[in-house]
């Protein structure tokens, strides 16, 4: 999997592929409050059919959108492709450290910081043990605009292309 | 194996691409005209989260139809814009553009020279709001620091303003605007995205009435509000819509949640939905027809009208030109910076005899339609005091460059050589 280094921007194929192939994504300072960024992010990845493990210390033992709340990404008792991480960038540094060491146990792909969270040393300690790292960007966001649902609002989505696009049905 | 991105493909491009797809349903390759009010939920945990705001999606047309969308992002592209919100007509662009930034009592700063509609809506209709607009002379742009105060939310400017020829400083009012920690709002409509793109010169905030030169042929009325995504919402708490927990949305905090998507996303689920000032699909469609020849036809009004301004200035019985197209206008070196691939084509201009003269060339014309709208293929003419300009003062007609003697034309695509005969033989007619 060729990694990109260059965290100003991401390539529409590099983000497409990493969409793609995940499945299960551990949300590490998700919120069970819903109109808090981290709730709307989750709900809509769950619609999409994502796998979504919420992880926060003050709600562990609890439930977010009915899925089972843990306090560390320490605690998910199963592998999760992907850490999305909604804590400020200083705090990502040890979400992202975290990750790295559970890489190999958890089969964790890839890391992904949101929208203002960006640790550029901690992402190439990632980068350094194979993990793919996207930064200051958002999953919902990224999935919306490159198959279309962004440009409902009315949003610039960038995307300029005459194919046609498969829809999948399921 | 990199994609290119966009903002690398050319405007000519992006006028007849961007934001339209093939649909993935039927391969149709035109944007499907989506003649349709509402749309079906897969259940009631989907209706809940579009109403929630928290998934992509459409509910009703009033708040977003899926050829609407296509003009929005279109616009937004051509624009550099982050999104783009679609309306019934330019007036409700402007209505849409200032509803997520006023409270009552609040004021902002607007061009005196702005196109006569605006400053009547702005004057008389916004006051009903307690909206309160102080009208400034953009060019004294020491005027416009002094009309600053702790209320003011805005500063409004046409970009080329209409009637008159007259350009604003965009870059030396966006430093204003950015100084006083406000959007400068700028109304686009006479230069088109493809003279002029306000928000490249710092602007925040664009407004269309595309019904003018966008759509092109005077079909389909509409209006655009284009947002910049630059603008920090939070940077103070004078946008307490956008910025705090709107009581209008249950508390959602839209610029926490939306981030730089937060005014088009407030502009469609708020303002679409509490003014009511939808765009009918059919005119989007019309609309996307037009702008897929838009620099084309630019080209053209601004060449025909260059030339017509010049046989008008060489004329022996016309009193005066104003279109910054010449260079004996005192915008020329800002129609130069600005818009370097042509002034638009509207301009006015007065012939010897004032007022009685004016009329009867006006009235005297063949080719040219005597009708108030701007923008379209068909040359066009009109006496703004006695019509688009008449609920003026005659002091905020003077202002705003539309006096009794001024005679406003907007160049269409026919023949240069019969446009200019048009003028000729009226002119000629009304000096006899």
């Amino acid at each position: 999997m060729p990694q990109t280094s260059d965290h100003d921007s991401y390539s529409d194929a590099f983000l497409r592929r990493v969409l793609n192939s995940t499945r299960s994504i551990a949300v590490v300072g998700a919120s069970p409050k819903w109109n808090r960024p981290s709730y709307f992010v989750m709900k809509y990845l769950l619609e999409k059919g994502y796998q979504i493990i919420p992880v926060n210390p003050g709600a562990a033992g609890g439930e977010i959108l009915g899925q089972k709340v843990y306090a560390s990404l320490h605690d998910i008792p199963h592998s999760f492709d992907m850490v999305d991480i909604f804590r400020n960038s200083e705090v990502a540094g040890a979400v992202t450290d975290e990750a790295i060491a559970l890489k190999q146990e958890r089969e964790i792909k890839t890391i992904w910081m949101q929208l203002s969270v960006r640790n550029d040393p901690a992402a190439a300690r990632a980068e350094a043990t194979g993990l793919q790292v996207i930064m200051n960007r958002c999953p919902k966001i990224e999935f919306g605009r490159l198959n279309n649902e962004l440009s409902w609002g009315g949003i610039n989505s960038r995307v300029i292309t005459a194919r046609r696009r498969r829809v999948r049905i399921g | 194996m990199s994609e290119k991105k966009s903002q690398n493909f050319g405007f000519e491009t992006r006028m007849i691409h961007a934001g339209a797809q093939p649909d993935p349903i039927t391969g149709a390759r035109q944007t499907p005209i989506h003649q349709n009010t509402s749309y079906v939920f897969h259940d009631t945990d989907h209706a809940a989260s579009l109403f929630n705001l928290q998934t992509f999606g459409f509910i009703y047309s009033r708040l977003s139809n899926p050829t609407v969308a296509v003009l929005e992002e279109r616009l937004a592209n051509l624009e550099n814009g982050r999104g783009g919100t679609c309306c019934a007509s330019g007036h409700a662009a402007q209505l849409l553009a200032f509803f997520p930034l006023m409270e009552p009592g609040d004021s902002f700063i607007a061009s005196n020279r702005l196109y006569g509609g605006s400053i009547t809506q702005f004057g008389k209709t916004f006051r009903k709001f307690d909206w309160r607009v102080r009208f400034v002379d953009v060019d004294n742009l020491q005027a416009v620091r002094d009309a600053l105060t702790a209320d003011c939310k805005a500063i409004f400017v046409e970009s080329l303003a209409n009637p008159g020829g007259v350009i604003s400083d965009l870059e030396a009012l966006s430093v204003i605007a950015r100084e006083a920690g406000i959007p400068l709002i700028v109304d686009n409509t006479m230069a088109t995205p493809y003279l002029c793109r306000p928000i490249e010169w710092g602007a925040d905030i664009v407004v269309h009435s595309t019904t003018k030169f966008l759509s092109g042929n005077g079909t389909s009325m509409g209006g655009c509000v284009i947002d910049s995504g630059h603008f920090d919402w939070g940077q103070n708490d004078k946008f307490a819509g956008l910025a705090t927990p709107e009581p209008a949305y249950h508390g959602l905090n839209f610029y926490e949640n939306f981030g730089d998507m937060a005014f088009t996303t407030h502009a469609h689920a708020v303002g679409l939905r509490d003014l009511g000032s939808t765009m009918a699909p059919m005119n989007a469609f019309q609309t996307l027809l037009g702008c897929e020849t838009l620099a084309l036809r630019m080209e053209r009004h601004c060449e025909n009208a260059r030339k017509v301004a010049e046989f008008l200035e060489s004329h022996p019985d016309v009193a005066w030109v104003s279109s910054a197209a010449l260079p004996s206008s005192p915008y020329h070196d800002l129609a130069r910076k600005y818009m370097p691939k042509g002034a638009g084509s509207v301009f006015t201009f007065g012939v010897k005899g004032g007022y009685d003269a004016g009329i009867k060339v006006v009235e005297n014309c063949e080719l040219f339609s005597h009708l108030a709208n701007i923008g379209d293929a068909k040359s066009l003419i009109l006496h703004p005091s006695s019509t688009t300009h008449r609920q003026l003062t005659e002091e905020q007609q003077l202002a705003a460059g539309a006096g009794p003697d001024v005679i406003r034309v907007s160049i269409g695509l026919e023949t240069l050589e019969d446009i200019i005969a048009d003028l000729d033989q009226a002119i000629a007619t009304a000096r006899t």
